[in-house]
C-alpha cells in the first residue's frame, strides 16, 4: 500500500513523457494525483503495514517505508495539494506540459518519499529527487530571472543536503548495528559532543529548507521567478521538508544536543519572524508577499518545536498541514488574479470585489486564515504554539507574538487593496474565473473552516508520533 | 601475469595489423575481440589456468583485486573503443598504431595492480607514460598537439628522474626493492626512508595529477585530441591511482606518520585547485580538465582507507568517474567547438543526447541515483572510519557543491539558453551507445553493490 505513494506518481511521470497531446496529459495526471490522493486517505484512516526489502545488502541499507501519525499528516498535505495545483492551474499553457507535469508529478514522488522512509540513506535519496525536477522546472518555465535565482536555490540546498549526508555516514558508523534503519539511529552511541557534531550537519540541511533567518535569501526569489505551480508546491509542501526532518530525526535523534541549542535556535526564528513579517509590509508584489508571510509562519512553527513542550510540538505538527492548505489557497488565489490581469502589483489591482465577488470572497477566507483568526485552521495552531512559546520564556513568546499583529497588518493591508476600492483597469479585464479552480478554491476553504472547528481528528492523527517523540 | 603477457602480444599484433590489414572498421574490431581476449586470460588466471610459467621471485604478486581491478581497466576500455573507434580512426593514418598503444598502455597498467617491487612499478609506470606521449601528440599538424605532447613529456620524464631518486633512496635504507615493509624501528635511524617515500610520493601524485603537481595537466588535456584526452584522463589515470594505493596503502601504511602528514594538505589544495579553477573556464574541454583534477583529489581520499570502503570505493569511483567521463568526452568529440556556447539549445534540437549528457554531468556531481553519489559516499565513509578529520569532509563537501556550479552550468547551457548547437554529424547508433553507458551509472547508482559481488567470491 505504501508503495503506491512512490508507484503512482513515478509511473505516470513516466508514462507523461510519451504524451504530447496537453489536454491528454492534463487529465491523466489528475487521475493519478486524485487516485494518490484517495490511497492517501485510505491509509490516514486505517494505517498500513511497512514496506520492506533489503536494498544495498553491503551497507545494510533498507528500502523501509512506513507510516506513522507525522508521515501521514504530510503525505495527506501531499496528496491534497498536487491534485489541486494541478487543476487550479490547468488552464495555464506551458510549452510541452506532458514535461511539465511529468516532472511535477517526480517531485511528488520525491516528497512522498521523503515522508515515508524509514531509512537514513533512503530518506536521503528522496530529498535529492524532490529537489532535482524543481531544479528543471522553474528553470524552464520560470520567470525572467529564473535561471540565476534557481540555480542559487540549488546549490543553497545542495550544500546543505551535502552536509546532511555526512551526518548521516557520521552517525551510521556509530550504530552498533551498521543500519541506517531509524531505530538503530535513535540507538547509536553518541558522546555529547559528537551529537553535538550530527546535529549541527543536520541542522544545516534542514534550516536551509525551511528557510531560518540567516538561510533565508534564496527563499523570495525562487518563489517569485519559479512558474506558480512549482511556487505552490514549494511552498505549500517542500519547506515541509526541513520540519519534518526536525520532528523526524534531529529531535528524536540528538535530543542532549537539541536541548543544548534550544536558545540559538529559537532567538534565531523570533528574529527571522519579525524580519520577515517587517519585510511583507512593505511589498507590493503579491507573490513576495506572500513568500515572506510563509518565512514568517515557518519560523514560528520551528521556533514552537524547538521550545520543547508538548503542546508546541502538537500545535507544529497540525500547523504543517493547515499552513499547507492556508498557503496553497492563497497563491491559487494570487495566481488566477495574475493569469489573468498579466500584473502582481498590488498598486495595479483594486475592486476585486466588486468584479469578482467570489474570488473575493474566497481570498478573504483564505486571508483570514493567514491571521489565524478563531474558526479557522491556523488559530488551533497557532494558538497551541504561542502557548508553548510563553511557557519557555514570556519575552520571547512576547516577541514572536508581535508576528500576529504583523500579520494582521499586511494580510489585511493585500485584501484592502486588492479586494475594495476603485475598479482598476487591470481587474476590469478579469473573465469569469473557470469552475475547477473555483471548486478547488471552495474545497481548500472548506477544509480550512473544517479543521478550525473540528480539530481533533488531526491531533488523533499524530497522537502516535507526539507520543514517541515526547517519550524520548 | 596471462593479462601482462596477452596485453603486450596483442600490442604487437596491432602493430602489425597496421599494414596487414587495411580499413579502419576491420582494425576496431580486431581490437575489440583482442580485448575479449585479454579480458578471458586475465578471468582464466584466477581459476589457475596460466599462459606460460613465469617466476617473477615474488616481483610481482597477483591477487584478487588486482585482477579484478585489470578485468575493469579491460571492460572500460572495450567501452571506450566501441564508443570512439571511428574518432580515433580520423586522427593520424594508422588507427590500428592507436589501438597498439592501448594495449601497451594495459599492459603497464596490468603491472602496476600486480607488482612488489619497486623496480616493477618503475616499469609499469614507464610502459604507461610512454605511449600516452605519443597519443598526446598524435595530431601531428596541431600545434597545441604538438606543445602538450612535449611538456607532457619534459614534466613526464622530471617526475620519473624524482620517482627513481625516491626509489633510490628507499634501496639505500633497506637494501631491498621489494615492497615488504621494513622493521620499523629503521625509520628512527634513517632519515633516507621518510626522504624515498616522499619523493615517490610526490611523483605519484605528478602521475595523477593532484596538486601541487597538476600544472602539466590543463594544457596536456586541451591540446590533446579529445578521444585521447577521454582515455588519458580515466583508465591511464585510474592506473595510477591503483599504483599509488598499492604503495601507499597496502605496503607503506605503517609509515603514515611520514607522508600521512602531506596528504591531507594535498587533499585539500587539489580539491581547491581544481574545483575553483574549473568554475572561471569558457571552454567545456578545459573545464572537463579541470574537474578531473577534482575528481583526483576525491579518489585521494581512498589512501586514507583502513577498511573494505576504501579498495571497494577506489574502485567504484574509477569505474563510474571514467563510464562519465568517457561519456561526456564522447559527446565533446561530437562538437564542433569547446565552448559553452556550443551546447546552447542542445536540449532542443538532441533531447536524448541532452539528457544522456545530464545524466554523465549529475554522475560527475555526486547527485544521487547516478553512480557518482555511491562513489562520492563510499569515499567519505572510508575517511570517516579511518578517523581523519570531519573538517576534511565537510570541505570536501563544500568542494563537491561548487563543482554542481560548473557542470549545470553545461545542462543550463543545453537547456535553458535559446540557440543552434554546434554539433556535427550524428548518426542513432552513436547516441545508443552512449544510452548505454548511462545505463550502466544509473544501475550503479541505484546498487553499486553489483560491483563489488565479483570482488569476493
Amino acid at each position: 500500500m505504501l508503495l503506491s505513494f512512490i508507484l503512482i506518481p513515478f509511473v505516470t511521470a513516466l508514462l507523461l513523457l510519451f504524451i504530447k497531446n496537453d489536454k491528454s496529459a492534463n487529465t491523466i495526471a489528475i487521475v493519478s494525483t486524485l487516485g494518490t490522493l484517495v490511497a492517501a486517505i485510505v491509509v490516514a484512516g486505517n494505517g498500513a503495514v511497512d514496506f520492506n526489502v533489503p536494498w544495498i545488502s553491503v551497507l545494510h541499507a533498507q528500502f523501509l517505508l512506513h507510516a506513522d501519525g507525522l508521515a501521514k499528516i504530510l503525505v495527506l498535505l501531499t496528496a491534497i495539494s498536487f491534485p489541486a495545483i494541478i487543476i487550479a492551474t490547468s488552464q495555464n499553457q506551458p510549452k510541452q506540459k506532458n514535461i511539465f507535469l511529468s516532472l511535477l508529478l517526480f517531485t511528488q514522488c520525491g516528497l512522498m518519499g521523503v515522508f515515508l522512509s524509514g531509512d537514513a540513506l533512503l530518506f536521503y535519496f528522496f530529498w535529492e529527487l524532490a529537489l532535482i525536477p524543481v531544479y528543471f522546472l522553474s528553470s524552464i518555465w520560470g520567470g525572467e530571472k529564473r535561471i540565476a535565482v534557481t540555480f542559487k536555490f540549488f546549490i543553497y540546498t545542495f550544500l546543505g543536503s551535502l552536509m546532511m549526508l555526512i551526518g548521516i555516514i557520521y552517525v551510521y558508523m556509530h550504530t552498533s548495528d551498521q543500519s541506517f534503519l531509524i531505530q538503530s539511529f535513535a540507538k547509536a552511541n553518541l558522546t555529547g559532543g559528537q551529537q553535538v557534531t550530527a546535529f549541527a550537519l543536520f541542522f544545516i540541511a534542514f534550516a536551509i529548507k525551511m528557510p531560518i533567518f540567516p538561510l533565508h535569501t534564496w527563499q523570495p526569489d525562487a518563489y517569485e521567478q519559479a512558474p506558480t505551480a512549482v511556487t505552490m508546491v514549494m511552498s505549500a509542501v517542500m519547506v515541509k521538508m526541513g520540519l519534518y526532518g526536525i520532528l523526524r530525526w534531529l529531535l528524536p535523534l540528538f535530543p542532549t544536543a537539541f536541548v543544548a541549542h534550544i536558545n540559538v535556535v529559537v532567538i534565531l526564528s523570533v528574529i527571522g519572524i519579525l524580519y520577515a513579517s517587517f519585510i511583507a509590509i512593505r511589498q507590493d508584489d503579491i507573490k513576495r508577499l506572500i513568500a515572506y508571510s510563509s518565512i514568517a509562519h515557518i519560523g514560528l512553527m520551528n521556533a514552537a518545536i524547538f521550545s520543547h513542550h508538548q503542546i508546541g510540538i502538537q500545535g507544529a505538527m497540525f500547523q504543517l498541514f493547515s499552513h499547507g492548505i492556508n498557503v496553497l489557497g492563497l497563491w491559487i488565489v494570487a495566481d488566477i488574479i495574475e493569469q489573468q490581469t498579466g500584473t502582481r502589483s498590488m498598486q495595479q489591482m483594486g475592486g476585486l470585489a466588486k468584479k469578482q465577488p467570489t474570488l473575493a470572497i474566497l481570498l478573504v477566507g483564505f486571508a483570514l486564515a493567514n491571521i489565524a483568526l478563531p474558526l479557522t485552521n491556523a488559530f488551533v495552531g497557532e494558538f497551541l504554539m504561542f502557548n508553548s512559546l510563553f511557557q519557555y520564556n514570556v519575552w520571547v513568546g512576547a516577541a514572536a507574538g508581535v508576528s500576529i499583529i504583523l500579520a494582521a497588518i499586511y494580510t489585511l493591508n493585500m485584501v484592502q487593496k486588492v479586494a475594495y476600492g476603485e475598479v482598476s483597469t487591470q481587474i476590469n479585464q478579469m473573465q469569469t474565473i473557470n469552475k475547477p479552480a473555483q471548486i478547488v478554491l471552495i474545497v481548500l476553504l472548506i477544509i480550512v473552516f473544517v479543521t478550525g472547528v473540528f480539530p481533533q481528528p488531526l491531533f488523533d492523527l499524530t497522537a502516535d508520533s507526539l507520543q514517541q517523540i515526547i517519550v524520548k | 601475469m596471462n593479462a601482462i603477457i596477452v596485453s603486450a602480444f596483442l600490442g604487437v599484433v596491432m602493430m602489425f595489423a597496421s599494414w596487414s590489414i587495411k580499413g579502419e572498421n576491420k582494425q576496431k574490431n580486431i581490437a575489440l575481440f583482442g580485448l575479449i581476449f585479454l579480458i578471458l586470460a586475465n578471468l582464466a588466471q584466477l581459476n589457475g589456468w596460466y599462459v606460460a610459467e613465469v617466476d617473477t621471485n615474488n616481483m610481482l604478486s597477483f591477487t584478487r583485486f588486482g585482477l579484478y581491478t585489470n578485468t575493469l581497466f579491460y571492460c572500460l576500455t572495450f567501452i571506450y573503443i566501441w564508443i570512439n573507434g571511428e574518432e580515433i580512426s580520423k586522427i593520424g593514418n594508422h588507427a590500428a598504431d592507436f589501438y597498439a598503444l592501448f594495449f601497451f598502455i594495459l599492459c603497464g597498467a596490468s603491472i602496476l595492480t600486480s607488482f612488489n617491487n619497486l623496480l616493477m612499478l618503475f616499469i609499469g609506470i614507464e610502459i604507461l607514460s610512454i605511449p600516452l606521449y605519443i597519443l598526446t601528440g598524435s595530431d601531428k599538424k596541431s600545434l597545441f598537439s604538438n606543445e602538450a605532447a612535449i611538456k607532457y613529456f619534459l614534466m613526464g620524464s622530471f617526475s620519473t628522474g624524482i620517482l627513481l631518486l625516491g626509489i633510490t633512496f628507499i634501496y639505500g635504507a633497506t637494501g631491498s626493492f621489494n615492497l615488504i615493509p621494513p622493521d620499523p624501528s629503521i625509520l628512527n635511524e634513517q632519515f633516507m626512508f621518510s626522504a624515498g617515500l616522499i619523493l615517490i610520493f610526490a611523483a605519484m601524485n605528478f602521475k595523477v595529477s593532484a596538486a601541487p603537481f597538476h600544472f602539466w595537466t590543463p594544457d596536456v588535456y586541451d591540446g590533446a585530441p579529445t578521444v585521447f584526452t577521454s582515455f588519458m584522463a580515466t583508465i591511464a589515470k585510474s592506473a595510477g591511482f591503483i599504483a599509488f594505493i598499492n604503495i601507499y596503502l597496502v605496503q607503506y601504511k605503517p609509515f603514515e606518520k611520514t607522508w600521512g602528514i602531506i596528504l591531507p594538505l594535498v587533499i585539500v589544495s587539489t580539491l581547491m585547485v581544481g574545483n575553483v579553477t574549473a568554475v572561471f573556464q569558457r571552454s567545456v574541454k578545459r573545464m572537463l580538465t579541470y574537474s578531473s583534477i577534482a575528481q583526483a583529489g576525491f579518489m585521494l581520499f581512498a589512501l586514507y582507507g583502513s577498511s573494505s570502503f576504501a579498495n571497494e570505493g577506489i574502485l567504484l569511483y574509477m569505474v563510474v568517474y571514467s563510464l562519465a567521463s568517457i561519456g561526456i568526452f564522447a559527446v565533446l568529440v561530437k562538437m564542433k567547438e569547446n565552448s559553452f556556447e556550443a551546447f546552447h539549445g542542445l536540449a532542443k534540437t538532441h533531447p536524448l543526447l541532452a539528457f544522456l549528457t545530464t545524466v554523465f554531468l549529475c554522475s560527475l556531481a555526486g547527485i544521487p541515483i547516478t553512480g557518482g553519489f555511491f562513489a562520492k559516499y563510499y569515499m567519505i565513509n572510508a575517511v570517516l572510519i579511518a578517523g581523519a578529520g570531519m573538517w576534511l569532509v565537510v570541505v570536501a563537501m563544500i568542494f563537491a557543491s561548487i563543482s554542481v556550479y560548473y557542470y549545470f552550468k553545461l545542462i543550463q547551457a543545453m537547456y535553458f539558453v535559446p540557440g543552434t548547437p554546434a554539433i556535427g554529424e550524428l548518426d542513432k547508433s552513436y547516441t545508443y551507445k552512449l544510452a548505454v553507458i548511462a545505463i550502466l551509472i544509473l544501475i550503479l547508482g541505484v546498487f553499486p553493490n553489483l560491483l563489488f559481488n565479483y570482488l569476493y567470491f
